[in-house]
């Protein structure tokens, strides 16, 4: 219990630092939205019956907004926390390590809501994005968030162990997202991109997280276009929680409080 | 000479063999060293002498390769959280918390300790009262070291390590730190402090203990250290115009005599036993 009362107390530390940095606030939490303005300005097409580019753009970028309020936001800022000296002074003191965790995933989850609202205001008042009306899609949208978000902030933690230093972590972890991004059904229609990126695609998690929020904001007649000509919800699931443990198991076997001398 | 190892005696730090090497290099080679409950210890030596590594191993921060160590009682390497509740650390230089303010730190850090000092009490005892407001990166270098300080001591520690604590202080700051760790030894803190000043050294601990190549050379007061007391005074004075110096064990028989010789006061005289940085100087030197 003491664990969690400490976390909650990291979480408002981490979110209140995150605030003050102004970078941070703009690059994570306005550039998606700044590049659904662009993208929902410039493809105005439809792609299927009643389905808009930005409407699969939103679904895209609300499942890419999991991937960086996570995991790049703490394979950068694990980094550069462990080279400032954060997490040493973390470690001299009694607070248990797995609150330093929790305060970590408040911070996120407080960062993806705002953004997810941000996105969804945006997609709704320009781009004509439906809201989902009936409890399954809800449902689903919970249950694909929190796969995600879990799976996300896992991974970064793990990830933060690969970057030598504070200052390469950002020019490492950046482009890796941007590629899951172009491979995954951000950008591009999935089902129009080759078959083999669509594979290479199909083992990261990204993939799976844009096709359950396509099952959310997307009509039902759209799951026949999916390559697999289903949403897959089960195999999302599946996908998701391979991740998920992939994530918490190389998380506890990698973390470091200092970096390596 | 004096290893400084009692056993028996309450200690609050007890080393014995301690062994670190980084690759070929031997960063602790064998140390013994016990710091009792209740006193300053100081460790002194050059860079590279073994100190941060022997203290970050009292931190349980590293692993040692071998040897034993008690810290409060426990094995630093396995003790857990209540362990680090009843341990204060102050590390060598941090660049953390460059957007959260001085009174907002200390106030997060306090929800992880079981029985906190106050927070105004702990801005005051370190001199952060106009800074409190500031944040991190706003702070100068020694500010920012009082902050260290500040969250060093706010668990209420039974040990308190500082590692170079007053590194960037003005003489002005520094007399105040002095104070503040004055008044933490009299209520019963154990300090273990390093630091590359001697004078600090000399007006805070009760005991020093130089290590140099991984090695304790010697551990005793610091009016004792390298047979400091027993050394020969030195008196220096002017006579025909030129400077004139002479080495003693019996100074006030030689000044004595020395008075015969002048009608009025002796020029530029002055009387002087070995600092204890003379005294170190010459323990390192004569180490190679």
């Amino acid at each position: 219990m003491n664990t969690f009362k400490i976390g909650v107390s990291r979480g408002n530390l981490e979110i209140r630092q995150f605030l003050r940095q102004r970078e941070s606030v703009v690059f994570t939490l306005l550039f998606p939205v700044l590049l659904l303005l662009i993208f929902g300005s410039v493809f105005k097409n439809t792609i299927a019956p009643g389905v808009t580019f930005s409407q699969y753009f939103v679904a895209g970028m609300i499942a890419s907004g999991l991937i960086n309020t996570g995991f790049q936001q703490l394979a950068i800022m694990i980094p550069l926390e462990r080279d400032d000296g954060t997490l040493k002074r973390l470690r001299g003191t009694p607070m248990p390590p797995t609150s330093y965790f929790i305060g970590k995933i408040l911070s996120v989850l407080a960062c993806m809501i705002v953004q997810i609202v941000l996105l969804l205001v945006v997609g709704a008042l320009m781009f004509g994005v439906q809201l989902p009306t009936d409890l399954g899609r809800w449902v689903t949208f919970t249950w694909v968030t929190l796969l995600g978000i879990t799976g996300s902030t896992l991974l970064g933690i793990a990830f933060s162990s690969v970057p030598r230093s504070g200052r390469g972590a950002s020019a490492m972890v950046t482009p890796i997202v941007l590629v899951l991004q172009f491979i995954s059904g951000v950008f591009f229609i999935f089902n129009q991109l080759p078959s083999w990126m669509q594979n290479v695609a199909s083992i990261f998690p990204l993939k799976w997280l844009t096709q359950g929020m396509r099952s959310v904001f997307l009509p039902e007649s759209f799951a026949s276009q999916e390559v697999a000509k289903s949403w897959e919800h089960g195999r999302v699931a599946l996908m998701l929680t391979i991740w998920i443990v992939i994530g918490l198991v190389l998380a506890l076997k990698t973390f470091r409080w200092e970096r390596s001398r | 000479m004096n290893t400084g190892v009692h056993t028996g005696v309450n200690n609050a730090v007890e080393i014995r063999g301690l062994i670190k090497t980084y690759g070929e290099t031997h960063a602790v080679a064998g140390v013994d060293l016990d710091v009792r409950t209740g006193e300053v210890f100081a460790l002194l030596g050059p860079n590279g002498a073994g100190k941060t590594t022997t203290i970050e191993i009292l931190e349980g921060y590293r692993d040692r390769d071998g040897g034993t160590v008690s810290v409060l009682g426990e094995d630093p390497s396995k003790a857990g959280l209540a362990w680090r509740n009843k341990i204060g650390i102050v590390l060598q230089s941090n660049n953390d918390a460059a957007e959260i303010t001085v009174e907002e730190i200390l106030n997060f850090f306090s929800d992880y300790y079981v029985n906190p000092r106050n927070v105004d009490e702990v801005i005051n005892a370190v001199g952060l009262e106009e800074k409190r407001k500031a944040r991190g990166r706003e702070l100068s270098g020694g500010q920012r070291r009082r902050l260290d300080v500040a969250l060093g001591i706010l668990g209420n520690p039974e040990l308190l390590f500082l590692d170079e604590p007053t590194t960037g202080f003005d003489p002005e700051a520094r007399r105040a730190f002095w104070d503040l760790i004055r008044g933490l030894r009299a209520d019963g803190t154990t300090i273990l402090l390093t630091t590359h000043y001697l004078d600090e050294a000399e007006a805070l601990a009760d005991r020093v203990g130089v290590i140099n190549h991984g090695r304790i050379i010697e551990v005793a007061t610091p009016a004792t250290l390298g047979g400091r007391d027993s050394a020969k005074v030195i008196v220096r004075w002017s006579e025909n115009g030129s400077a004139q110096e002479e080495r003693t064990d019996s100074p006030t028989e030689f000044l004595r005599s020395l008075g015969t010789r002048f009608t009025g006061e002796i020029p530029d005289l002055t009387v002087s036993r070995p600092t204890l940085e003379d005294i170190y100087i010459s323990m390192i030197e004569g180490q190679g």
